[in-house]
């Protein structure tokens, strides 16, 4: 089964915004799913940039679903979602 | 940073990042005024409070906080139009570096003892007999509690075998190491100024994020406004909380208008060298022991609180007292801004004369976003001074302890390093013991930081932790140590 990809934005917004800490947090989770998600960090994805949806920030990818105010509990819900081909 | 955490700092950025908007937009005063109605806009949905007037005044506070005013003196009726006003005709920010919400604060209830549904009316009744103040009584078959008397000492807590009682805390008070905040008659929380040591403990506790720093980020950017030339002075602890590498830190503060930037590890250096060759003085004229002396809320605690351990503290100056002076000596009328991990910081560069201003790592977080500046494509440039490997490990706990010793130029091995990680009600106690009995047998360099973790765990930081501590190591790594050719 191809594992669920779990994108944290480590831009300068998402950064400020407390997307590090989703991560440590996010990266919890390791323990629970095994081999069944893949945590990374990439470069910023532009979604901050237009207006106001900077205070949505940090932003999470699941595969190809963004998540706006990302927190632990809005990622693991997407990622249930996903495992269960919801 | 915990989710709770997250949530309260989000929304204290977020209204940082619109009052800078504001400051850079063509009408200030009135997109200032603006800020709570953007934020939560007609029909908008009321996440925490009662409703969206409430949100809009607690946002209309921290808007305040922002503009760097006392919460406690508002009126009520001044606009944010008008404080925005005044912000930019002050001539010199607030002393006191704390303010509360009010109307943020008043959801939480004062701490107490509490006898739960769990009691099980036992025959032994321990917690009457712990009791002290004769607080417990027996009433329907059930331990009550009569809060008049109850003096909060948790003896019928720890003596109830059911585990039937609980003591509730208020966070803010629960965390703050010199009792230096408490609930006024009203229910709000309120910092008596003589007691605070400025160290942001309530600031990180508080689950409703009703404390605030109050911000001198607007005179800041004013100065740069109006053309001054304005340096940055960074602490150490910045390359573990910003997303990009060391070099690129200097472009990124350049991009925002500062002329200059220095790296406050140059200045961690001379205290490394001057606070071994003091403690080296001492250790000969039969001293016990010395305490390191750069961490601001422990100089604060000091004054405040523990007059008796001041002649054990060394008479090194901090690294931003040395970088500071050696700046103003090369650039005499420049505006010097310190860029803080924390609030503790504010005190000391009041009382330096050298020092113009500090902005903590969320208003320069703030104000990267605000400015559109994406960090990790700016450009990379080494620093003219080359800090070594100790200075810029001065922000991780044991650091100031590890140049000491690196610096250290008498008989091997006479240093003894004895870390305090974080200062609170025990280790405050222990510090005492020391002065008192003028003894410590654990050794005789005692390092104290007030933050478990040290400046990289400032209550003002953006990051993690344990991903603070690998990229102020890695940086480190890179540089000499200033214990390279002893021997």
């Amino acid at each position: 089964m191809e594992k669920v990809k779990v994108k944290i934005c480590e831009g300068t917004t998402c950064f400020v915004m407390g997307g590090q800490a989703v991560k440590s947090m996010i990266s919890t989770l390791t323990e629970k799913y095994k081999d069944k998600i893949e945590i990374s960090s990439v470069r910023c994805f532009g979604t901050c940039n237009k207006s106001d949806s900077f205070s949505k920030a940090p932003y999470v990818m699941v595969d190809d679903e963004q998540i706006s105010s990302a927190d632990l509990e809005k990622v693991i819900a997407v990622i249930e979602r996903k495992l269960n081909n919801e | 940073m915990n989710n709770s955490e997250l949530e309260t700092k989000r929304l204290k950025r977020e209204v940082l990042i619109r009052l800078i908007k504001a400051f850079l937009s063509e009408d200030f005063p009135e997109n200032t005024r603006l800020i709570p109605y953007e934020m939560r806009p007609k029909y908008s949905e009321v996440p925490f409070r009662c409703c969206v007037y409430k949100e809009r005044g607690i946002l209309r506070a921290r808007t305040l906080a922002g503009l760097g005013f006392s919460i406690e003196d508002d009126d009520e009726k001044t606009t944010l139009a008008t404080y925005a006003k005044k912000a930019l005709e002050r001539q010199r920010p607030d002393p006191n570096p704390l303010t509360v919400v009010e109307s943020a604060c008043h959801s939480c209830q004062a701490a107490r003892v509490y006898v739960t549904d769990l009691c099980q009316n036992c025959v032994a009744r321990p917690c009457m007999n712990s009791c002290r103040f004769g607080a417990i009584s027996h009433v329907n078959g059930r331990s009550v509690i009569d809060p008049e008397k109850c003096k909060k000492c948790g003896m019928c807590v720890a003596s109830c075998p059911y585990g039937a009682i609980i003591k509730t805390v208020v966070p803010c008070e629960n965390a703050c190491p010199v009792g230096a905040i408490a609930k006024d008659e009203h229910g709000f929380a309120r910092i008596d100024t003589d007691k605070c040591i400025s160290c942001g403990k309530c600031v990180s506790a508080c689950p409703f994020g009703a404390v605030h720093a109050k911000s001198q980020v607007i005179d800041v950017l004013r100065k740069i406004k109006e053309g001054r030339e304005v340096i940055a002075l960074i602490a150490p602890a910045l390359m573990g909380h910003i997303p990009c590498k060391p070099e690129q830190i200097q472009d990124a503060l350049l991009k925002i208008g500062f002329s200059k930037v220095y790296e406050v590890a140059q200045g961690a250096d001379i205290t490394a060298t001057t606070e071994a060759k003091d403690f080296k003085e001492r250790l000969e004229n039969g001293a016990p022991f010395m305490t390191t002396s750069c961490c601001a809320g422990y100089n604060e605690l000091v004054k405040k609180h523990l007059p008796e351990i001041k002649p054990y503290v060394s008479d090194a100056h901090t690294p931003l007292y040395y970088t500071a002076e050696i700046v103003k000596k090369e650039h005499p009328d420049a505006v010097t801004v310190f860029i803080s991990p924390c609030f503790a910081k504010r005190r000391e560069v009041l009382d330096n004369p050298n020092v113009n201003h500090l902005i903590n790592f969320e208003e320069l977080g703030a104000t990267l976003i605000a400015l559109g500046i994406e960090i990790d494509t700016c450009e990379e440039k080494e620093f003219e001074y080359k800090s070594s490997k100790e200075a810029r490990e001065f922000a991780l706990t044991g650091g100031v302890a590890n140049s000491v010793v690196a610096a250290w130029q008498g008989e091997p091995g006479a240093v003894k390093p004895v870390i305090v990680n974080g200062l609170d009600k025990t280790s405050i106690r222990d510090l005492r013991l020391y002065a008192k009995t003028g003894q410590c047998q654990a050794g005789n360099l005692i390092e104290v930081m007030c933050c478990p973790g040290g400046c990289i765990a400032g209550n003002a930081c953006l990051g993690t932790l344990k991903d603070a501590f690998k990229k102020v190591k890695d940086y480190g790594e890179q540089g000499q140590s200033l214990g390279k050719g002893k021997e």
